[in-house]
């Protein structure tokens, strides 16, 4: 494996402050050897078997396939979906954090911990609760199609609904702590030097909560991409309309076409590397931010 | 903390907030938690009881917990392994490292399924040496194993990695001045400071290792009563219009979601985790502030 022999010698390299061994603590290589052998086995080696898989396609066999109207019809879907619902999620996300860090309420510690629910609730449950909700006769589905005439379940609205739901943890949870941070005496500050409060707001509190805001947007966004048990039951699943792009892999192989389904996957998952490139700057940014204010 | 006038919204402003964000969290939270519970219980108790108690749910029931009891000691010494590595020692390529293990979270979980089909399938590479030697995986109970092993895979380590780096290894130092042996030292040093940490990060790779649908879902091939999972057993008896059974074995889901909150806030309380009491549940790698060090 190609990592494995690159973070093996970048184990025993010699590393600086004139030092050959890594630490003094005993264990390194073997806890060091089994972590990487782990990982190895577990994940990197099965993710390699995509990009190996669909090389068999071919370079213009892998492009149709990744191409065809139906794979493109179900990206358009699955990353509007998934960029409409962290959307909402970036808004309330926000306005959850500061509702949950600075007002007080009657029943505030049952709600904080109950915004872990869409982490901890199988897709699956959550799936048909939403579906059995928003159907035509659900609690919810059916109000708002007689006085709104609004479709929700079965369409690309449901998706949404689906996603906001599985994203509502990630932007709460990244901001409520910086919230939690920013001292008291930055706000006395602008105060005192005549700032209203909606100034002291946009121009004080919402620069430092930015990175974060943008970090929980940006997990919400792919843990929402990837997303399959909750969207499969409300969505209908209609090509063209309302498939999306991990049902479309589950489709393909069904039809035995293990090359197009790895190609398509193989795509998912250059996206999902890049999206977590794109947290891991975002979060580096959060972290030198915060060093500013601490 | 009541804050001044000056330091805070006008009346009608944290009114109206409040007003919206609690309208959201009842909307998507609380309304859909209700849904379950009322959904599995709309025509009684006794078709509740005799949903759960049915053959093929009970199988279901006794593979979930075979598959997180296989996983969960699995992930959590590899968990250990790595934040030992990671947080006790110095080597170039850390920080590429600390991404890998991260990976699982971002993969989308029918692409984790799918990668043990095309390795173990019949079209997969080890395929044939399978069939020859009379072995199963894919569509078979060590697929669900696989499956499940990888999604929950970053879980413990991702836990604990920022509590070990946090605590420095002084005290381990210390130890080994003293003249403990390694395993001295991991047991009656390590150990009890993370001890908290490994509850944290156990508690939550189980929710998700009895929870997982998607990869699982690719990987079982839905045998009835010997490859079905609670979360594929729910998905079957919903899709053959069996709703009210569906929603009687996602409730037992649902009430095993609702004991995790309770267990992960009473590890918050305990004081494993005092400055990140209010971090998402996975995949954020927010800098955890110094401990202080418990003589």
């Amino acid at each position: 494996m190609n990592t494995a022999s690159v973070m093996a010698t970048g184990a025993t390299a010699p590393v600086g402050r004139q030092r050959n061994r890594p630490g003094v603590l005993p264990g390194f290589g073997i806890s060091m050897g089994y972590a990487v052998l782990y990982l190895s086995l577990l994940v990197l080696i099965p993710l390699a078997s995509l990009p190996l898989k669909s090389a068999g396609l071919g370079w213009d066999g892998f492009w149709a396939t990744v191409t065809a109207p139906r794979v493109v019809a179900s990206y358009r879907l699955t990353f509007g979906a998934a960029l409409v619902a962290a959307l909402v999620n970036l808004v309330f996300g926000m306005l959850v954090a500061w509702v949950l860090v600075r007002y007080r309420f009657p029943g505030k510690k049952v709600l904080d911990a109950l915004v872990d629910l869409p982490f901890a609730l199988p897709t699956a449950v959550a799936g048909i609760a939403l579906t059995a909700l928003y159907a035509k006769n659900g609690w919810l589905g059916e109000p708002l199609e007689q006085w709104l005439g609004l479709k929700v379940a079965f369409t690309p609205l449901g998706i949404v609904v689906a996603l906001i739901f599985i994203g509502i943890p990630f932007v709460v949870r990244t901001v409520q702590p910086v919230l939690e941070d920013i001292e008291r005496e930055i706000e006395e500050a602008a105060a005192s030097l005549g700032a209203s409060r909606w100034q002291t707001i946009r121009r004080v509190l919402l620069p430092s909560v930015l990175p974060a805001l943008l970090t929980g947007f940006a997990l919400a966004f792919a843990r929402a991409v990837g997303e399959y048990g909750s969207v499969v039951f409300i969505a209908g699943n209609r090509p063209m309309v309302s498939e999306i792009t991990p049902l479309l892999i589950i489709s393909k192989l069904e039809q035995y076409d293990y090359a197009g389904a790895a190609a398509i996957a193989t795509v998912m998952l250059v996206l999902s590397f890049a999206l977590l490139l794109l947290i891991n700057l975002l979060q580096g940014w959060q972290a030198r931010r915060g060093g500013r204010h601490a | 903390m009541t804050r001044p006038d000056h330091l805070t919204e006008p009346r009608w402003v944290r009114g109206l907030l409040l007003a919206l964000a609690l309208g959201f969290l009842v909307l998507f939270l609380l309304v859909p938690l209700a849904a379950v519970f009322a959904e599995a219980f709309k025509k009684g108790w006794e078709l509740y009881l005799a949903a759960i108690v049915e053959p093929d749910a009970w199988s279901a029931i006794q593979l979930t917990l075979w598959v997180a009891a296989v996983s969960l000691p699995l992930n959590l010494v590899f968990g250990v392994a790595a934040a030992w590595a990671i947080a006790k020692f110095q080597f170039r390529g850390k920080q590429f490292l600390i991404t890998l293990i991260d990976l699982p979270f971002s993969v989308s979980p029918v692409v984790a399924g799918l990668v043990f089909v095309l390795l173990f399938g019949a079209q997969g590479w080890l395929g044939p040496w399978l069939a020859d030697h009379d072995l199963k995986v894919v569509y078979a109970v060590p697929g669900v194993v696989l499956a499940t092993l990888f999604v929950t895979f970053p879980f413990i380590a991702r836990e604990l990695i920022p509590l070990m780096q946090a605590q420095g290894s002084e005290e381990e130092q210390a130890a080994l001045t003293l003249g403990a042996s390694g395993w001295q030292i991991f047991w009656r040093v390590t150990l009890p400071n993370i001890k908290w940490g490994l509850v944290y990060g156990a508690i939550l790779c189980n929710a998700r290792a009895m929870g997982e649908f998607g990869a699982v879902s690719v990987v079982s091939g839905h045998v009835r009563g010997l490859t079905n999972t609670m979360t594929l057993h729910v998905e079957i008896l919903y899709n053959e219009y069996q709703f009210s059974a569906a929603f009687a074995v996602a409730s037992l889901l649902a009430l095993l979601a609702l004991v995790t909150l309770v267990v992960k806030n009473l590890v918050e309380w305990r004081g494993a985790r005092p400055d990140t009491a209010s971090e998402p549940m996975e995949a954020v790698a927010a800098p955890v502030a110094a401990r202080p060090a418990t003589a």
